[in-house]
């Protein structure tokens, strides 16, 4: 029976974020401390053609100047933390200067002068696409994959820079709404028969859609501290992950990773941003070390808005064919990914949740993602599989309008079941029950009884909707530790990230629970690496929750298998014969014969070798070899590799189901309510699962309703750098009461049933919210994420101006 | 509005005081120690969690820089330092403000509660603390000394708030991991209208 998997508990860091005493990187403070500030680029595309810091230098107090001449140079299409010859968005670090004081490096800032060569830029893809338009960089325009792509976050590698163009031909038929005949692209997958699907279908859908990409916007910004001492580099900072930094920031530093110490007990908020190193961390260690001081680097407001990351925009096309049935016979699927400076898009990934989505039986994608001269952008938030939800609920609720069918029922035919596929390699997954929860969710949302209801009342339009999330949400292969103290306590040491998801704690459960040890005799270990925390995954892609519960399972079992071998050698038998419970390892047919945990800690520790960690197995990561290696003698040591056999990818799924009052004569839109049951295997700790629910629902509305870049195409200037311009959603935006379940059928590839949810969480609330306006509107279908108020003023007015052409990155 | 220092002080101050903000990116509103100051007195008297403190302060300084990083108060959290998010509200005589918008020199004479002077002496967590752990309420936690701040003014003047008004006298307060329904419940709870 289960004692920990599905209950209740307190993570061990919440009362500190409630008194403020939990510390974030920029909270910490060291003796000689000093401060740096970034210079950063005022054009949106330059060639830097001189530097002057004379005066600056010669500033009391000044200490020194930072380029990007002090980092290893990093070849196009990298995202260098300083700009070199060429400047590409608003925003870019060029360079940073050291002083004793943080007003006295602002002020040496204001005195460099840098003088540029102003370049051509461009602020949309299509543009840039379009026969003589400018390319972001003076390599071209498009980021092309040589290589495979690594996991989200991950730097690039294997890509190089191209310049493509369309004929007018292809831009103006995208533009219309139309395939883009001729247009070249980078990325290209089919399966089936495209024709045979298209011929079987009994209704087509063809539009267009567009999606602006916006900043993660993370509260807490990426202000990183770093100190030298006896050769080691001691690093404050601000990351969703923990281990998963080690390699790459010693990288960045030079250094050997066993020489790094990462501190990171709590992250105001990543998002994606912040998954891996980000490249400016290189400048707060390597400054550091140069100058020989504590050195601070703090990133204000506006400049995590520049270098913060985003969200990559989408502008596209799609064709849908469905069977008189109600199955889908074929898509047809067209993206032009807005990579920003850096130029990597998620249309694959968009691509991927339409296959989860609707299934369909025949479908190609073709895809291409153009650098434009905005900020970078990374994995946020379920990438491309987010807003795709977004921009396709309305679609296909177009298309089930086509055939005469209910929407959900549409969406319930086509569902992923554990026999299903996903992406264009149609590989596994590990078990799937989307019929299951829309069944659950029309029930709980009343989904017949709200569809009876009159839908006008004054200037007032009721809408309702239905949408489908889905991210990927697992990996395999991590390595788990635990330690059995001589004090009889569980420690729990987690590589494991703080990034406000709690999953560092949940995922612990998993040990506690297959050591039947109570949760208060339980102690996590986490958030610096000298507390010897084994190789973890990045938390990104909802994988946590997957990941390490089977790492902390197979690192429990590893302890188990110790304690009855401790058992047997001590008491006599076999270790089969011994069992564990109650904090004991006892003999199966004889309980009074056993030990505590307490005293076969103590006797591992005696025994030495495996038992207490001098010796480890041969295929954990040198990170675990290292933390095994550093509690070697101090108790029962645990660790294992996960090597839980399976296949196929973990998905999270959610569906969401919306209800909302649209005024007509503002555009406002009030959601009445909103009702989610995810798909994700066993619920691990119902509290968060429900605040995951929330969380995930708001960021769905802001990506539905609200946010999204701006840029003057005239100056190429960002006009909403703000929170308060880019309108993530208030307490007011928002409704205050969401209701929630899961279907909690066990995933039979993870011990604890579990698998992730965070990302689809905004996916399926997104798409809810985009087809109840549609509904709402009598299946206008805007092909727009956002979907803001005065696009729909605009409609209603019978104007186009605000969704037309495809445009991106401005009103 | 009841706010007893407005933005539109906030900003006189900065100009009377004859500094020049140095742009919108900086975090020190021109608190150069080397500026001119106009006269003024730089070592100052404050009542901080009611306990009085004597500090150094550049008349141009945010109360935010003075509690963070001169009085080592780092549990106000700085971010945006313009006035949009709310991270760093304090009490200043019971009623919120940000105070990255509050310089500290217009606050000599009053009383400032920041989040380490809401638990009792004794270490009993507030009931909104307490409530808001209970809801597990927090998610990356940036913004949740704020919003424990706004909480404790809200129960202090509306005792049994109903969600929609707990969510009209929050809303100052952005928090972008959405945790907004996770506060509301935490504020009924704290009310004893949830168990």
């Amino acid at each position: 029976m289960s004692t920990h998997i599905g209950f209740d508990f307190t993570p061990p860091d919440v009362p500190g974020k409630v008194t403020g005493e939990i510390k974030y990187a920029e909270d910490y403070k060291r003796e000689g401390m000093v401060f740096a500030r970034l210079l950063t680029s005022p054009l949106p595309s330059g060639r830097v053609v001189g530097i002057d810091a004379t005066e600056a230098l010669r500033m009391d107090g000044v200490l020194g100047i930072f380029t990007a001449d002090d980092l290893p140079p990093v070849a196009p299409p990298g995202n260098p933390a300083l700009a070199s010859e060429y400047v590409s968005f608003v925003g870019q670090p060029i360079l940073a200067v050291a002083a004793i004081t943080e007003e006295i490096a602002e002020s040496a800032i204001e005195k460099i002068r840098v003088d540029f060569e102003r370049r051509p830029f461009v602020v949309d893809p299509l543009e840039s696409l379009s026969p003589g338009g400018a390319n972001a960089y003076p390599e071209g325009n498009t980021l092309v994959r040589t290589q495979e792509e690594g996991p989200e976050g991950t730097p690039i590698r294997g890509a190089e820079i191209r310049d493509i163009k369309w004929p007018q031909s292809a831009i103006d038929a995208l533009r219309a709404g139309k395939e883009p005949a001729g247009g070249e692209f980078t990325t290209e997958w089919t399966f089936g028969d495209l024709d045979a699907g298209f011929a079987e279908a009994a209704a087509i859908v063809e539009e267009p859609f567009v999606t602006i990409g916006y900043p993660h916007h993370s509260l807490e910004s990426r202000t990183c501290m770093a100190y030298w001492e006896n050769g080691k580099c001691y690093f404050h900072g601000s990351s969703q992950s923990q281990s998963a930094n080690d390699n790459g920031l010693a990288r960045m530093l030079d250094i050997d990773p066993a020489d790094l110490v990462f501190i990171n007990e709590a992250t105001g908020g990543g998002f994606g941003s912040k998954i891996g190193p980000y490249p400016y961390m290189a400048i707060s260690g390597n400054f550091a070390k140069r100058l020989n001081r504590p050195l601070q680097l703090r990133i204000t407001r506006e400049q995590e808005f520049y270098i913060g990351s985003a969200r990559s925009g989408m502008q596209g096309w799609i064709r849908m064919g469905v069977k008189a049935n109600g199955k889908v016979s074929a898509i047809d699927l067209v993206v032009v990914n807005d990579g920003g400076m850096t130029g990597a898009g998620s249309g694959n990934s968009s691509a991927q949740h339409v296959t989860v989505a609707y299934q369909p039986e025949n479908m190609r994608f073709r895809g291409i993602s153009v650098y434009t001269n905005t900020t970078p952008r990374g994995a946020q938030r379920g990438p491309g599989q987010n807003e795709m939800a977004a921009v396709l609920a309305p679609i296909a609720d177009k298309a089930a309008k086509a055939i005469g069918m209910d929407r959900v029922a549409f969406r319930r035919i086509n569902a992923i079941d554990s026999g299903g596929f996903q992406g264009g390699g149609q590989g596994p997954v590990t078990s799937a029950f989307v019929r299951e929860a829309l069944d659950q969710g029309m029930r709980t949302f009343g989904w017949a009884e709200k569809n009876a209801l009159a839908k006008q009342n004054g200037s007032k339009v009721r809408g309702l909707g239905v949408g489908i999330g889905y991210h990927g949400a697992g990996g395999r292969g991590y390595d788990g530790l635990v330690r059995i103290g001589p004090d009889g306590k569980l420690y729990i040491h987690s590589g494991v990230g703080n990034l406000g998801t709690y999953s560092y704690a949940g995922t612990c459960r998993a040990a506690a629970e297959a050591l039947q040890v109570p949760w208060e005799r339980c102690e996590i270990l986490r958030g610096r690496t000298d507390n010897h925390l084994p190789h973890s995954s990045g938390q990104g892609g909802s994988n946590t929750i997957f990941t390490h519960t089977r790492t902390n399972w197979v690192a429990a079992q590893d302890a188990i298998t110790k304690l009855k071998e401790i058992a047997a050698q001590d008491l006599g038998g076999a270790p089969e014969d011994y069992t564990i419970g109650d904090e004991r390892v006892f003999a199966s047919a004889e309980p009074a014969r056993g030990l505590t945990y307490a005293q076969a800690a103590a006797r591992a520790i005696e025994l030495g070798g495996k038992f207490s960690g001098e010796e480890y197995p041969d295929d954990i990561n040198p990170i675990t070899q290292r933390a095994v290696q550093g509690l070697a003698g101090s108790g029962l040591i645990g660790v294992a590799k996960d090597n839980i056999p399976g296949e196929g990818q973990p998905p999270g799924i959610l569906v969401g189901f919306c209800e909302i009052e649209l005024d007509k004569d503002t555009g406002k839109i009030e959601i009445l309510d909103y009702t989610a049951i995810a798909d994700c295997g066993t619920v691990v700790h119902p509290k968060n699962f429900e605040n995951a629910m929330r969380g995930g629902a708001v960021w769905g509305v802001g990506l539905a309703a609200f946010e999204r870049h701006v840029y003057d195409p005239q100056n190429g200037l960002p006009a909403n750098t703000g929170l308060y311009q880019s309108k993530p959603p208030t307490y007011l935006d928002v409704n205050v009461e969401t209701k929630m379940g899961a279907v909690n059928i066990p995933d039979p590839q993870n011990p604890t049933g579990g698998r992730g949810i965070g990302e689809p969480t905004q996916g399926a609330a997104a798409a809810a919210l985009a087809s109840a306006i549609s509904d709402a509107l009598d299946g206008h279908v805007f092909n727009t994420a956002p979907t803001t108020t005065d696009m729909i003023i605009n409609h209603l007015a019978g104007n186009d101006y605000s969704t037309k052409y495809l445009k991106t990155n401005t009103f | 509005m009841n706010l007893q220092l407005t933005r539109r002080r906030f900003i006189k101050g900065v100009i009377f005081s004859g500094a020049a903000a140095t742009s919108g990116a900086g975090v020190y509103l021109a608190a150069n120690a080397q500026s001119g100051n106009g006269g003024m007195e730089r070592l100052i008297s404050l009542t901080i969690n009611g306990r009085t403190r004597r500090v150094d302060v550049p008349p141009t300084e945010t109360l935010a820089n003075t509690l963070r990083y001169r009085l080592n108060l780092t549990g106000t959290k700085i971010g945006c330092n313009r006035g949009e998010c709310g991270a760093c509200t304090v009490l200043i005589d019971g009623v919120p403000n940000y105070a990255c918008s509050v310089l500290t020199h217009n606050i000599k004479a009053k009383q400032v509660l920041s989040i380490e002077g809401v638990k009792a002496d004794d270490g009993t967590l507030h009931a909104v603390q307490q409530a808001f752990i209970a809801e597990n309420a927090p998610q990356c936690g940036f913004c949740t000394p704020g919003q424990v701040m706004s909480a404790v003014a809200l129960l202090a003047n509306n005792p049994r708030p109903t969600k929609a008004e707990a969510a009209q006298a929050m809303s100052g307060n952005l928090c972008r991991c959405g945790a907004y329904e996770h506060y509301l419940n935490g504020v009924l709870r704290a009310s004893g209208q949830i168990a």
